[in-house]
Parts: structure tokens; C-alpha cells; sequence
């Protein structure tokens, strides 16, 4: 994965609008000690009826999710062999493994007793393989640590230059080794998302009836991943255009533009899946007699639908439609999780959840510090690339 | 985006093998979960219970959970295993209702467990390790009758639920001695082998057949609900009004564990996928040429 073009963007990195991100951090790292000292029910909406809220929902379901651009990006690279697509998968692997990281900070926020939770990956003659969510503990760990490795020449080209000769040595060994085990790396890079992504779906289905059919199906793991990797592709789009634009990069327009006919196909697999499977179960009235619930049903599809209009034919020749239908596509992906995790999950009458606004605080705190860590890692290490790619539009 | 058809076979070929995994056809139905030798557990009759509570300060005593008759519950919760609620409370078809742990013989809540913090003991009973959970709550959305509870106000809580006393065990008979029974003045809640439950709980259907719901072939719930429950009701009234789901006869949520058995099955699919990965990615950098 050598990524020659590929350089730190450099320049200061406390900037005015940097320092206030630290400024909001300071003050998020108190509502944490505040959470850690008074416990879950203090600053939180949850309860015995909605024990999960907005930090699995969203921190880790709908966060996982959207940092799959390295999954995505990956899969296009090095199953279907794009190799134009290169300069964007250095960026597309940072976001996912501070993504990741963060899912797994927001997992120790949100358990009860983390104080223990080594045991999860020690205790491994307790393990009960009947668990879908150790099977996304176990490998969203997995992956995380894979990530960051995946993420390493960028960090050895830094050190090749260094002073010390030994760093320097140990960089050339680190490349070497890489050279050699990288195949086996990325292909374990795709192996662990596509097993803990369609996971991360069947995880609701021990639930039984509390979640409603139209998300509670057989398929809901298969319709996690599809929609998983529609939403990596998305976040590929929206990153590289929200970097170009605040570190002065070129775009990577031709590249960008050319990931929507997956995007496409990925959104079409996942509308036929999901109303084919409903139909065959006998589970067809549903989408029209649940109220408010078939409504959410016909806003999910809907807006995929709509995206897959902006990015079909020549529609997506003009940026704009590409960037719009790649928001609308996280937007999307988004609420199919929250609906399948909060919307949809109906523990039974007297019970109610809106999160509250410290556990809100907590989860704009955890994005922050994902922003923070990527400007920083941007502008000290060579992660995007630095000029116009060589592929173009074919 | 052109794509050669080479290229987009390998690929589907690739994205095939993912999605065959996830859509393999799923075991046959589960069997029904055996019941233990020495299952032990309850019976509660609502058309007896008079709602005194006195079953829920005795459970408070015998667990050493904080909370009296003066300040009584109204729910159960970190700090309380049992309760006694009423339905139509001053109606003609008024009913109290027992609620704690139901004992399942098939455990949504111990198929969740990540790493077996919930098991089901001696006796059956469904037990929870503090020395092993951390706390993720799993269990909480797993059971179907929302009976393990969460300190929420505490910074080292506990998932609190009944565990059918298994620490007060009886010196002579060997067996344990649930609180809420011991002290139950009408046999409303009474504690015993399964087996002699499920008998007894017919011979009250066959003494009284029209005390109880429904009306002409009156039903024992937890006989087969959910799999089969080690604490067993009678009701004048709906069981669902009382909060006791109708679950059909499978275990709940079992569905996800077929899902999960059949594509981790001797985790062969994964090391399959891998296989296949890493092929074509092999031979992708010995053709050495990027396809546009």
C-alpha cells in the first residue's frame, strides 16, 4: 500500500476554531467523570424498559457504520481490483479506525461495570458463541487493532525520515514486513466487518416480538451489511470533500463520481432484500398498517430511493447530485439503525426514552474528539493525497 | 463507474460467498429445552393472592435489599426481586399479579450473555455471576418478561433479579426455601419440584375449572410458554393483562441464535470467505495490472 503522493498537510496546528474544540473537550471530560462517579441513571434518559440508548444506537451501531469507508473503499481496491481508487483509502482507513476506536471508548462509557470488561476478551472458556453481541465485541476489537495496523506505513513513511537510526531501522523492518503480510491483513480487514456489520443486526433479534416485523426479520443481518457498505462509500464521498475543502486538496471529483455506480447497485440490493423478504414471510401488510412505524419504513426507502435517482445515468456527472445523495445515504443509513435499535424497540407499556442532555453531550463530546484526532493525524502525518490522482474518468 | 464483466464476476463471486453466509436456510425449529431433574420453582395463583405484599418484604429481608412497606415499591428494580401489582384495581375482574424472575427453561437472557454471567444452576434456577458481568445490559433486551434489572443510580451497579433463593437453603430437605412462599398466608405463591407444580396446578384447574382463564379449558401459563417456565401461573383473567406475553411455545428470541449457529457453524463459512479473499487478492497483485 505504498502511497507516494500522500503527505501531511502541515501548517499550525492550534488554530482559533482548534482551540475551542479542546475548550469542548475539557468540558466533556467532566460530564465523563460525572457519569463514572454518579452513575448511568444520572446523566442518562435510560432505563429498565430502554437500557440501550443514544451511545449503542448511535456511538457504536450507527458510528461502526459510518466508519466503514475503509471497508468499502477496500473492497473496491482489492476484490474488484480498482486500483484508481488508492488515494482515497489512506483517509477512508483513518476515519474508520477513529471511528472504531471511539465506538470502543463509547462501549466503555456506556457498560455498567467497566471495570471488568477485560473479561470479555480474557475469559475466553466463558465465551458463549451463542452471543451475537460477543461476536461484535470480539471483532470490532479485532478489527480496530487491524486498522490501526492497516494505518501503519502511513505512520512509518513518517518515521523513514526520522533522526534517530533506530527508528529508522525499525521503520524498514516494519515495511518489509508489511510488504509481505499485507494481502492477509487487508483480506482479514474485509472478513471482520462483513462478519461483525451483518452481526451488529442479528444482535436486535433476541429481542423477539419488543422489536417491530418490519426491522425483525431473518434478514436484518445481510440488510446491515448492504446498507453498511452503501454508507462507507457515502462517508468517502462527504470526507474527501470536506478535507479538499479545509486543507486546500484537490478533489478526487472523477473518483468520487465514479463510486456511485456501486453506490447504486449496494442501494438496490438492499430496497429488493428488504421488501422481497417481507413479502415471503407474509409480513406485506405490516408495511402499511403499523402507522407511524410503516411511515418511518416508507422514509427509510424512500430516501434511498431518492439517492439511487440523484446517482443513476448522467444525473451523476454533476458533483452536487453525487455529495447530496451521499448525505442522504448516512442520513439514512443512520435512522434504519436508530429505528431497528430505539424507534421500533417497544419494551411494553409505562415505558419511554428520549435521551437526556448530558447523555446527548457525551456523544457530540465523542465526535469531537474523533474531529480533533483526525485534524491532528491529517496535518502531522501523510495521509491524503497531494495531488490530482492519475485515474480519470473512463 | 465501468466495470469489466471479469472483474465484476470476481467480484460477485466474492460478495456472493459474503452474502451465502449471512442467508444460508436456518436450522429446523428448536426442539422443546429439556426440563432439569431437579427443577424447582413456583406457582402463583392469582384468584388466591390477596395482595397483602407480604411476599415482598420478605423478599427484601431475605436479599438484605433496601425498602419497606412504608415506602413500598411499585415496580421491580435494582433494589427490588419481587413485586405484587393489580389489574383493574375495585373492578369485578380486579387480579393481582406476582412478578420476578420466571426461571425459563430455555433462558433468552442466558443465550445473550456474552460471557455466561447468566446460567442456569442447580435446581434450574437462572443465576447471575457479578465476577463476570460487565454490565452491558444485553440481558435486559433479550428477556421477554423484562425481569432483570439495572442499578441505575449506583457507580458500581448490579443486575439485579430473583434467583428463587438459592441462598436459603432448606437443611432437611436439601432444596431451597423462597421467601415469598414461606410467608404467603393464602398458598396464593407456593414453592416446589416442577414436576409436583405442574400437577398441582391441574388439580386446582380440575377442582375449580371455573375460577380460572380461560374460561372452559383454563391454562396453566409457563407449562409451554416461551419454551417452558420453572415459575408457573393461574389467572381469573387475560395473562396478558397481567404482563405475562403471549410468547407461542418457542423459547423467546430464538430465532437469533439459529441465525447465529448457522453461519458460525464450526466457523467454517468465515475461514471460507477469508480463503476466497485472500485468493483473489492474490491474484489480483500477480496480474500485477490495475483494471480500469
Amino acid at each position: 500500500m505504498a502511497h507516494p503522493e500522500a503527505s501531511p498537510v502541515g501548517g499550525p496546528l492550534l488554530t482559533k476554531s482548534y482551540k475551542f474544540l479542546l475548550f469542548f473537550l475539557s468540558i466533556w471530560g467532566v460530564v465523563l467523570i460525572w457519569r463514572f462517579a454518579a452513575g448511568i441513571g444520572a446523566v442518562s434518559g435510560l432505563s429498565d424498559g430502554y437500557p440501550w440508548g443514544i451511545w449503542i444506537a448511535f456511538d457504536v451501531v450507527t458510528g461502526t457504520a459510518l466508519a466503514c469507508g475503509g471497508y468499502a473503499v477496500a473492497i473496491l481496491c482489492y476484490v474488484f481490483n480498482k486500483g484508481k481508487y488508492h488515494p482515497l483509502v489512506r483517509p477512508a482507513i483513518l476515519t474508520s479506525a477513529l471511528g472504531y476506536s471511539l465506538a470502543g471508548f463509547s462501549i466503555v462509557i456506556d457498560v455498567g461495570r467497566p471495570w471488568l470488561i477485560h473479561n470479555i476478551p480474557l475469559r475466553v472458556f466463558d465465551w458463549n458463541l451463542n452471543s451475537a453481541l460477543l461476536e461484535v465485541a470480539l471483532c470490532v476489537m479485532a478489527y480496530t487493532g487491524l486498522l490501526w495496523l492497516e494505518l501503519a506505513p502511513a505512520f512509518l513513511e513518517k518515521m523513514k525520515d526520522a533522526s534517530s537510526p533506530g527508528l529508522r531501522s525499525f521503520a524498514e523492518f516494519g515495511f518489509r514486513f508489511f510488504d509481505k503480510a499485507l494481502i492477509w491483513i487487508i483480506a482479514l480487514g474485509l472478513l471482520l466487518p462483513t462478519m461483525h456489520q451483518s452481526s451488529l443486526g442479528t444482535v436486535m433479534l433476541i429481542a423477539g416480538d419488543k422489536v417491530h416485523g418490519l426491522w425483525a426479520t431473518s434478514m436484518i443481518p445481510l440488510l446491515y451489511l448492504v446498507s453498511c457498505v452503501a454508507m462507507g462509500y457515502a462517508i468517502v464521498v462527504w470526507e474527501a470533500t470536506l478535507s479538499s475543502r479545509a486543507f486546500s486538496r484537490p478533489r478526487e471529483d472523477s473518483m468520487l463520481k465514479s463510486l456511485s455506480g456501486a453506490m447504486v447497485i449496494v442501494l438496490g440490493l438492499f430496497l429488493v432484500i428488504r421488501i422481497v423478504d417481507l413479502i415471503i414471510q407474509g409480513k406485506a401488510a405490516l408495511m402499511f398498517n403499523s402507522g407511524g412505524l410503516s411511515l418511518l419504513f416508507w422514509i427509510e426507502n424512500g430516501l434511498f430511493l431518492y439517492a439511487m435517482f440523484l446517482l443513476a445515468g448522467s444525473r451523476r456527472l454533476v458533483f452536487s447530485n453525487v455529495f447530496k445523495a451521499a448525505m442522504l445515504i448516512i442520513f439514512t443509513g443512520s435512522l434504519y439503525r436508530f429505528d431497528s435499535y430505539i424507534v421500533a424497540y417497544n419494551p411494553g407499556p409505562g415505558w419511554s426514552y428520549f435521551p437526556s442532555f448530558p447523555e446527548l453531550f457525551i456523544t457530540f463530546g465523542v465526535i469531537g474528539l474523533e474531529i480533533a484526532l483526525f485534524i491532528f493525524i491529517v496535518k502531522t502525518f501523510p495521509i491524503l493525497g497531494g495531488k490530482m490522482p492519475s485515474g480519470s474518468e473512463s | 463507474m465501468t466495470m469489466d464483466r471479469r472483474s465484476l464476476l470476481k467480484g460477485v463471486a466474492a460478495a456472493g460467498a459474503g452474502a451465502a453466509v449471512t442467508a444460508l436456510p436456518l436450522e429446523a425449529s428448536t426442539p422443546k429445552p429439556e426440563i432439569p431433574p431437579d427443577a424447582f420453582g413456583m406457582l402463583y395463583d392469582a384468584t388466591l393472592c390477596i395482595g397483602c405484599r407480604a411476599c415482598v418484604t420478605a423478599c427484601k429481608e431475605a436479599n438484605a435489599m433496601p425498602g419497606n412497606l412504608y415506602n413500598p415499591p411499585e415496580d421491580l428494580s435494582g433494589d427490588t426481586k419481587n413485586i405484587i401489582k393489580v389489574w383493574h384495581r375495585d373492578q369485578p375482574d380486579q387480579s393481582y399479579m406476582k412478578a420476578q424472575c420466571m426461571h425459563c427453561l430455555d433462558p433468552a437472557c442466558v443465550r445473550a450473555c456474552m460471557i455466561g454471567s447468566f446460567q442456569k444452576r442447580e435446581f434450574g434456577i437462572v443465576t447471575w455471576d457479578p465476577t463476570k458481568c460487565i454490565g452491558c445490559r444485553y440481558c435486559q433486551v433479550a428477556c421477554p418478561f423484562a425481569i432483570p434489572k439495572f442499578q441505575w443510580e449506583k457507580a458500581m451497579p448490579k443486575i439485579v433479579k430473583c434467583e428463587l433463593c438459592n441462598h436459603r437453603i432448606n437443611d432437611s430437605t436439601g432444596k431451597p426455601m423462597p421467601a415469598c412462599c414461606e410467608v404467603c398466608p393464602k398458598e396464593a405463591v407456593i414453592a416446589g419440584d416442577y414436576r409436583d407444580l405442574l400437577a398441582e396446578a391441574q388439580r386446582r384447574i380440575d377442582e375449580h375449572p371455573e375460577r380460572y382463564y380461560p374460561a372452559g379449558a383454563p391454562k396453566i401459563y409457563g407449562a409451554e410458554d416461551g419454551g417452558g417456565t420453572q415459575v408457573l401461573y393461574l389467572a381469573g383473567v387475560d395473562f396478558e393483562n397481567l404482563g405475562l406475553p403471549d410468547l407461542g411455545t418457542e423459547p423467546a428470541g430464538i430465532s437469533a441464535a439459529a441465525i447465529q449457529h448457522t453461519i458460525y457453524k464450526g466457523f467454517v463459512a468465515p475461514v471460507a470467505l477469508y480463503g476466497i479473499l485472500g485468493a483473489v487478492m492474490w491474484r489480483n497483485r500477480r496480474s500485477g495490472k490495475e483494471e480500469e
